[in-house]
C-alpha cells in the first residue's frame, strides 16, 4: 500500500528529536554522595537518566534541564548550573 | 526494576552508554514542557502497565507532545482519535480483541486529561464504566485545559486563576469546586477507583498494577502539576504535587467496589493550605498586596478540612 | 434463499454474512430495526460478534473506530441526527483510513424535527472522506454490504464505506430478497487483513499530529485513495455479478437512456419510481431515460458526463439541497459537464423532503415542466399558499 502519510508512526521514534537544545540550566551529577536510590531515574519526566552503581548521568541530548532530579535528590548530589554553549 | 523509589538493590549494568536505566515505554524526545507532570505521570503509568498494553489517548497535551508525525514517543500500540472519545475507542479495541481471540494477557488503557475526561469526554467514560469493559481509564488531572492555553475545566480547583477564570475586581478566580469525578466513577459500581499523584510515584505505579490485576473497568485519577499553567518553577513539580496531598486539598485513596479501602494518611505532616497555594502563580492573587482574601482562603481551608474529615486523612 | 423480509432484516442478514467482529449502535428511527435484528442474532449465537450498546451515536462511531483500528471488522448503523452526532468521528474514521461500514437509513434533519426520509443527513457529511453508496431497493442494500467491505478493505483504498438506504421507504418495506448463503458470502468476501493495525506484537502509533508540513499530503493521499476506489467499486460490482448474477450498475447505472432527449438523475429508492415513470412516458412515445447515481463519493463526474453526452435535457431530482446555495447533485453534475464539451439543459428539483410522498404524477409534472423550459431549484409539490 502506498503509505498513507500522516496516519501512523513507528514506536519510540521520538528519539530522533533531541530536546537537549531547550535547556537553559543543566543538572550536573556529582557522583559523590549517591546512595543508588535512583529517585532521579524515576522522577525524570523524560526518562533519560543512564548509568549504574552510583554513577548516573542525564543524557544531555534530551535533558530539558527542568531540575526535578536536583530538587528531589535526597543527598544533594546533583546541582544545577547554567548551560553554556 | 519498577520499584525504584525505595529499592536498595543495585541497578543492572546498562548494556551501553547512554542507555537509560529503564527503557521507558514513553520514549524521550517528546515535546512536553520542561518539568511536565503529565509526561512524568504517563511515563510511570506506561511502565507499570508494561509493553503488552493497548492505549487509547484523548486529544490534549499528552497526545500533541508525544506524536508529531513522523515521530512517536509511544513504544506500545497506541491510538489517538478525538478529544472526547478515548474511553469509547478503548471499548472498541477491547471488543475487537475479544472477538478476534487476542484479548489474553493484554492490558487496555484509555487515558486523557481532566478536560477530556471530566468535561467533554464524560459521556464516553460513563458508557465505558457502565458496560463493564476490562479497561483502565487514567485521567491525568492538571486542573485546566493546558493544551489550549490554560482554560478552566470541571476539575479546576476553587479560586484558581486560569485564562477563562481570571481574577479581577469582581473575581477571585474559578468560582466552582473540583468535580468529584472519582465518586462519579465509583457510582458506576466498578471494582476499582483510585486517586494518585506524581508526588508519590511508587504509589501511582502500584495502583496501576493493582488496577490492571482486577477484571472490569477501573478508574485512576492522577494529579499532575503543570509548571506552565500553575505557574511554578519546573523543578517544583514533585514538591507541588506532594504539598497538594499534605494540605489535604488532594486526597489520595482507593475505592474497591464503591467502598474506600485505603487512604494516604497525612497525619502530623499536615501543612496549611497556604503553603500549597503560595508556591503557585495561579493562586498569587489571593496573596497580592492589598488583597483582602482571608474569606477566600478560609473557604479553601474548609475544602481541605472537608477532605481530611471525609477520608480520615489525619 | 429467497425470503420475504423487512429491509432492515435484509441488511442485518447481510451484515451477519460479513462476519463482523464488533457491532455498535444507538437507537434512532428509522435505523433501529437493523441493529435490533443484529442484536437478536448475536443473542442467538448466529453472529459471533461483540454487540456494544453505547450511550450515543458518537460513542457508537468511536467504538467501531477502535474495533477497526484493532484489526477487526466493524459495523454500525444510524440516521439523521445520529449521523450528525457521529460527525466528528465520521471524519476521523476516514482520516485514520479505517474500513468501517456504516449503514445510514436516510432521514431528514431537524428543525423542524421530522423522522421521514430524505438525503439531508448523508449530504451534510459528504466531505468526510467516506465512500458513499446509495441503494435503490432492499436487494441492492443486502448485496451492497458484501461489496462495501470488499471495497473499503482493499489495502490500497483503506477507507470507510457508508451504505445509504432510504429510511422507512426501504428499511421498513417488506419485499422478497434473495439472501446470500454464508458459503457464497465467504467466497466473495475474504477475512479482513488490515494494512496497519494495533498489535502488541508489532506496535504502531495511530492518529498522529500532522503539522503543516504533513497535513496537506495526508489529505491529498485520501483524495487519491478516493479516486482510486472508483475502479475498485466497479470491479466489486462486476465480481458480484459474476458470482451472483445481480447487477445494479457500478458507480452509476442507466435505464432506457438510448435516444433519450430528457434524462432524469436521482439516487436511492426514487430510482424505482422513476423507472416506472420512464416506462409510462416511453409508452406514450416520450424520449426519456434515467441515470442512477449509485456511488456519490467518489463522485463519478466523468461517468455521468459520458452518460449524458447525447442528452438534450437533464432533470436532476434531489432529496437534499445546500441551504443558501443550491442543489448538491445539480451543482456537481454541472461542474462535471463543464469539463466536457457537452451542454445539456439542466433543470434541478428538490423532491420528497422530510418524507413527502413522490407519486408518479409528480414526476410526470416535472417532465412536462422541463420540456417546457429549463427549471432551477424547484421544490416539487410545494404548497405555495403556505410559503407566500
Amino acid at each position: 500500500m502506498a503509505r498513507p502519510i500522516g496516519t501512523y508512526s513507528k514506536p519510540g521514534s521520538s528519539k530522533a528529536n533531541k530536546t537537549g537544545s531547550w535547556r537553559t540550566e543543566k543538572p550536573v551529577f556529582l557522583h559523590d554522595k549517591c546512595t543508588d536510590c535512583r529517585i532521579c531515574v524515576i522522577v525524570c519526566p523524560d526518562g533519560i537518566i543512564f548509568g549504574a552503581d552510583k554513577i548516573y548521568d542525564p543524557d544531555y541530548d534530551y535533558c530539558k534541564g527542568c531540575g526535578i532530579c536536583a530538587k528531589e535528590c535526597p543527598v544533594d548530589d546533583i546541582k544545577m548550573v547554567p548551560e553554556v554553549r | 526494576m519498577r520499584n525504584l523509589e525505595t529499592s536498595t538493590e543495585k541497578a543492572p549494568k546498562p548494556k551501553k552508554e547512554k542507555e537509560p536505566v529503564v527503557e521507558w515505554l514513553l520514549a524521550a524526545g517528546h515535546r512536553a514542557c520542561s518539568g511536565c507532570g503529565e509526561a512524568l505521570g504517563a511515563k510511570l503509568v506506561m511502565d507499570a502497565a508494561g509493553p503488552n498494553t493497548y492505549v487509547a489517548t484523548a486529544t490534549g497535551c499528552l497526545e500533541v507532545f508525544s506524536t508529531p508525525y513522523p515521530e512517536s514517543a509511544w513504544r506500545m500500540p497506541w491510538i489517538h482519535s478525538l478529544f472526547e472519545n478515548s474511553a469509547a475507542v478503548a471499548s472498541g479495541i477491547e471488543a475487537s480483541l475479544i472477538a478476534q481471540g487476542r484479548d489474553k494477557d493484554v492490558n487496555i488503557i484509555a487515558q486523557g486529561g481532566d478536560g477530556g475526561t471530566a468535561d467533554i469526554g464524560i459521556g464516553c467514560l460513563s458508557g465505558m464504566l457502565e458496560r463493564g469493559h476490562n479497561i483502565l481509564y487514567v485521567c491525568y488531572d492538571n486542573e485546566a485545559y493546558m493544551n489550549t492555553g490554560v482554560q478552566r475545566s470541571g476539575l479546576t480547583p476553587f479560586d484558581a486563576r486560569t485564562s477563562t477564570s481570571p481574577s479581577g475586581k469582581l473575581s477571585w478566580g474559578n468560582k466552582t469546586n473540583k468535580k468529584d469525578l472519582p465518586a462519579i466513577a465509583a457510582a458506576h459500581h466498578i471494582p476499582y477507583v483510585a486517586t494518585a499523584t506524581v508526588g508519590y510515584p511508587n504509589d501511582l505505579m502500584a495502583k496501576v498494577k493493582k488496577a490492571l490485576s482486577i477484571r472490569g473497568p477501573k478508574y485512576i485519577q492522577v494529579h499532575v502539576p503543570c509548571p506552565l499553567g500553575w505557574i511554578h518553577p519546573s523543578d517544583m513539580t514533585i514538591e507541588v504535587a506532594k504539598l497538594a496531598v499534605l494540605t489535604g486539598l488532594i486526597p489520595i485513596y482507593e475505592m474497591e467496589n464503591g467502598v474506600v479501602t485505603k487512604v494516604r494518611k497525612i497525619g502530623k505532616n499536615r501543612r496549611p493550605a497556604e503553603e500549597y497555594l503560595k508556591v503557585q502563580g495561579r493562586f498569587r492573587h489571593l496573596f497580592a498586596k492589598g488583597a483582602d482574601a482571608e474569606e477566600e482562603l478560609e473557604k479553601i481551608r474548609q475544602i481541605a478540612e472537608a477532605n481530611i474529615k471525609r477520608f480520615g486523612l489525619v | 434463499m429467497r425470503k420475504f423480509i423487512e429491509g432492515s432484516m435484509a441488511v442485518a442478514e447481510a451484515v451477519k454474512l460479513c462476519r463482523p467482529h464488533v457491532i455498535s449502535a444507538y437507537p434512532i428511527t428509522p435505523q433501529t430495526h437493523i441493529v435490533e435484528h443484529l442484536s437478536q442474532m448475536v443473542a442467538d449465537g448466529e453472529v459471533n460478534a461483540q454487540f456494544i450498546n453505547v450511550e450515543s451515536e458518537f460513542g457508537a462511531a468511536s467504538v467501531v473506530l477502535g474495533a477497526s483500528a484493532a484489526g477487526g471488522r466493524a459495523f454500525s448503523a444510524t440516521t439523521s441526527q445520529g449521523l450528525l452526532l457521529m460527525g466528528e468521528v465520521i471524519f476521523n474514521i476516514a482520516g485514520l483510513r479505517l474500513p468501517v461500514v456504516i449503514t445510514v437509513a436516510n432521514r431528514s434533519i431537524s428543525a423542524p424535527i421530522n423522522i421521514w426520509n430524505d438525503h439531508s443527513d448523508a449530504m451534510a457529511i459528504r466531505d468526510a472522506g467516506w465512500i458513499m453508496l446509495f441503494a435503490e431497493d432492499n436487494q441492492e442494500a443486502h448485496d451492497m454490504h458484501l461489496q462495501a467491505y470488499k471495497i473499503g478493505e482493499t489495502p490500497e483504498i483503506s477507507l470507510p464505506v457508508m451504505i445509504n438506504m432510504d429510511g422507512f421507504i426501504l428499511t421498513h418495506a417488506f419485499e422478497g430478497v434473495d439472501v446470500i448463503s454464508q458459503e457464497e458470502a465467504d467466497s466473495f468476501l475474504p477475512p479482513f487483513k488490515p494494512a496497519v493495525h494495533l498489535d502488541v506484537k508489532n506496535p504502531v502509533t495511530m492518529g498522529v499530529l500532522a503539522e503543516p508540513q504533513w497535513y496537506m499530503e495526508a489529505r491529498c493521499r485520501m483524495q487519491e485513495a478516493l479516486y482510486e476506489s472508483r475502479p475498485v467499486i466497479k470491479q466489486a460490482a462486476r465480481d458480484f455479478k459474476g458470482k451472483f448474477g445481480r447487477w445494479y450498475g457500478d458507480v452509476i447505472d442507466t435505464y432506457r437512456i438510448d435516444g433519450a432527449e430528457t434524462v432524469f438523475v436521482a439516487m436511492g429508492s426514487l430510482i424505482g419510481t422513476l423507472k416506472d415513470a420512464v416506462d409510462d412516458l416511453r409508452g406514450k412515445g416520450e424520449k426519456v431515460g434515467l441515470l442512477k447515481i449509485r456511488c456519490f463519493r467518489p463522485f463519478p463526474g466523468q461517468e455521468i458526463a459520458e452518460a449524458l453526452k447525447n442528452t438534450r435535457r437533464v432533470a436532476i431530482m434531489e432529496k437534499a439541497f445546500s441551504l443558501g446555495a443550491s442543489g448538491i447533485l445539480g451543482d456537481e453534475i454541472k461542474a462535471a459537464l463543464y469539463a466536457t464539451p457537452y451542454r445539456p439543459e439542466i433543470s434541478t428539483f428538490f423532491i420528497g423532503l422530510g418524507g413527502r410522498d413522490i407519486p408518479k404524477s409528480s414526476i410526470v409534472n416535472v417532465y412536462n415542466q422541463v420540456k417546457a423550459k429549463q427549471q432551477n431549484n424547484v421544490f416539487v409539490d410545494l404548497k405555495t399558499e403556505l410559503v407566500k
